[in-house]
């Protein structure tokens, strides 16, 4: 089925902004993405005629909210093809799920003498929480490094793997050099050797089917802002078979059974691990984008960004003084490009791309071990999502151009 | 509109501070010091200031970050060197602009001015 994305941009209100007297030129998905009518309809929709608390009482409007609420539950496990839908534990974003994990199971089960096999290439998101756990546990976190285009050195996991590992983890899609890392044989590795392993889906879930069955990961997190929800909605994954291993990770009300002075019961998965009345607003907007995406067809929007990648990629090879980081064969690579202009400050690029009306990323994008590992203290950042156009990559491109022309560059 | 906006940011002067910067480097014999950073956009400056007699003999910068407050820093040290502490006592944000000659937007004012609180910052025990 072919799909018309031009026509699709018309559903996004937010991209007939004008910025600087220009059309916006919205080149910043990887941080959030823009949210479709349909998704925003759907959030007002529930307020206006559902509203109520979820779990909790007897009459209509609340039996319709939890409704809706283990609805959106339902179309994520579907969406991720989980085998149950209580593997799907509604968090704030990837963080909160990032450090659900740390929390429940790492600060629980793994002490002294075990360690985590994190990577150099991840966001801050992915390292923090296991630093946390180092520091707090007394483990030991190592770290797999990259090679100089972006990949990860593959062959250092024999090093680094042994007995002591207790939990592997790795981000699924880069959100700074775009790399999509080979997750399935990182589980085979993990799992060959008893340990756990939770992937950092954040930048895949938006772009590129994901299939937790197939990957056979143990945990995998993502935010619902980045694939056209609303922000305030996350989710973790957790296999059914590893649940009974983890503790709760936060305590109050809904994921209890029974409670007395001293001592409680949890409540069953995956509600033992969603204290507190929960965003039920924004898991809905995130099925609303759910049934948005699945009606486009991930593979389609898969397509769609490879081309603009590409396209982006070729055009900005004419433009003098600039390196891109990150691998080139577009197999092992999503729409993130990240730059730097040899005499031009990250910050001043985006500034200048912005007087265009053209909205890009600039800093540390929240890696700074990967930045230094790059050789760099900051970057400029472009990335792409399902309402982006090759003209909009013309304008950006041109845009490049005029940085040179105002820092007087030849 | 757009093109003004940059001509009035981005000047002669801006640009070319920033690449042929007058005083930036390691000052030897240095007296008071501070560095300081803006951790948003992780623009970083150092003011190392040679007082003798409460004038400043001598400024130098380091850092990093982009075209505003690296010649920022730098045409800030043209302006503060010969002065005596007394007469910078109440050095402020619109003097920094005025040196600089140029309008800057909210989200770029911390970038201007950071250099002028690393030098706050340098000489705040001289002022005890």
């Amino acid at each position: 089925m072919s799909v018309n994305f031009e026509s699709l941009r018309e559903d996004f209100p937010i991209l007939k902004r004008k910025m600087h007297g220009k059309n916006l030129i919205f080149l910043d998905s990887t941080s959030t993405s823009q949210k479709p009518m349909q998704v925003i309809q759907a959030i007002e929709e529930y307020y206006r005629s559902t509203n109520s608390n979820v779990q909790r009482a007897i009459y209509d409007l609340s039996v319709e909210a939890t409704e809706m609420h283990e609805e959106a539950r339902s179309k994520v496990a579907k969406f991720i093809n989980a085998k149950h839908t209580e593997e799907i534990i509604f968090t704030r974003n990837t963080t909160e799920a990032i450090n659900l994990v740390m929390h429940a199971y790492a600060m629980n089960k793994l002490g002294k003498n075990r360690e985590i096999i994190t990577t150099i290439m991840e966001h801050h998101s992915n390292i923090l929480p296991w630093q946390f756990w180092e520091r707090n546990a007394g483990g030991k976190l190592n770290f797999i490094d990259i090679k100089d285009d972006g990949t990860l050195k593959m062959e250092q996991y024999d090093k680094l793997v042994n007995e002591r590992t207790g939990l592997i983890t790795v981000l699924h899609q880069s959100n700074v050099v775009g790399t999509i890392n080979d997750v399935e044989n990182i589980a085979k590795i993990a799992h060959e050797n008893n340990s756990l392993f939770l992937v950092d889906a954040a930048q895949s879930i938006p772009h590129i089917p994901v299939n937790v069955q197939k990957i056979n990961c143990d945990f995998l997190a993502f935010s619902g802002h980045k694939m056209l929800a609303p922000m305030g909605i996350g989710c973790l994954y957790v296999k059914k078979e590893v649940q009974e291993m983890l503790e709760p990770f936060m305590y109050g009300g809904e994921m209890n059974k029974q409670v007395s002075m001293h001592e409680a019961k949890w409540n069953e998965a995956p509600w033992k691990w969603e204290a507190g009345t929960p965003d039920v607003a924004s898991a809905v907007g995130l099925g609303a984008a759910i049934d948005y995406l699945n009606k486009i067809g991930m593979e389609n929007v898969q397509k769609h960004e490879k081309e603009l990648t590409k396209y982006a990629l070729d055009e900005m090879e004419n433009v003098k003084r600039i390196k891109i980081f990150g691998p080139h064969d577009l197999e092992i690579r999503g729409g993130v490009i990240s730059f730097v202009f040899d005499g031009v400050h990250p910050h001043d690029v985006a500034d200048i791309l912005n007087r265009e009306g053209i909205a890009v990323r600039s800093g540390r994008m929240c890696a700074e071990p990967l930045l230094k590992r790059l050789g760099v203290s900051d970057v400029t950042r472009a990335s792409f999502y399902i309402y982006n156009t090759k003209e909009e990559i013309d304008a950006f491109v041109n845009g490049l151009k005029k940085v040179a022309e105002v820092f007087r560059l030849g | 509109m757009a093109e003004e906006e940059l001509r009035m940011l981005y000047t002669e002067q801006i640009i070319d501070r920033y690449k042929n910067p007058r005083n930036f480097g390691e000052l030897k014999g240095a007296n008071a010091e501070a560095e300081d950073m803006n951790p948003i956009c992780g623009d970083r400056i150092k003011m190392q200031l040679k007082i003798e007699e409460g004038r400043v003999f001598d400024v130098k910068y380091s850092g990093e970050g982009c075209s505003i407050s690296q010649a920022s820093a730098d045409l800030l040290a043209d302006f503060i060197k010969g002065k005596t502490i007394e007469e910078l006592k109440t050095l402020q944000k619109d003097d920094v602009l005025k040196i600089l000659g140029i309008e800057v937007t909210a989200v770029r004012l911390k970038c201007a001015l950071l250099s002028l609180k690393a030098f706050k910052l340098a000489t705040l025990n001289l002022y005890r």
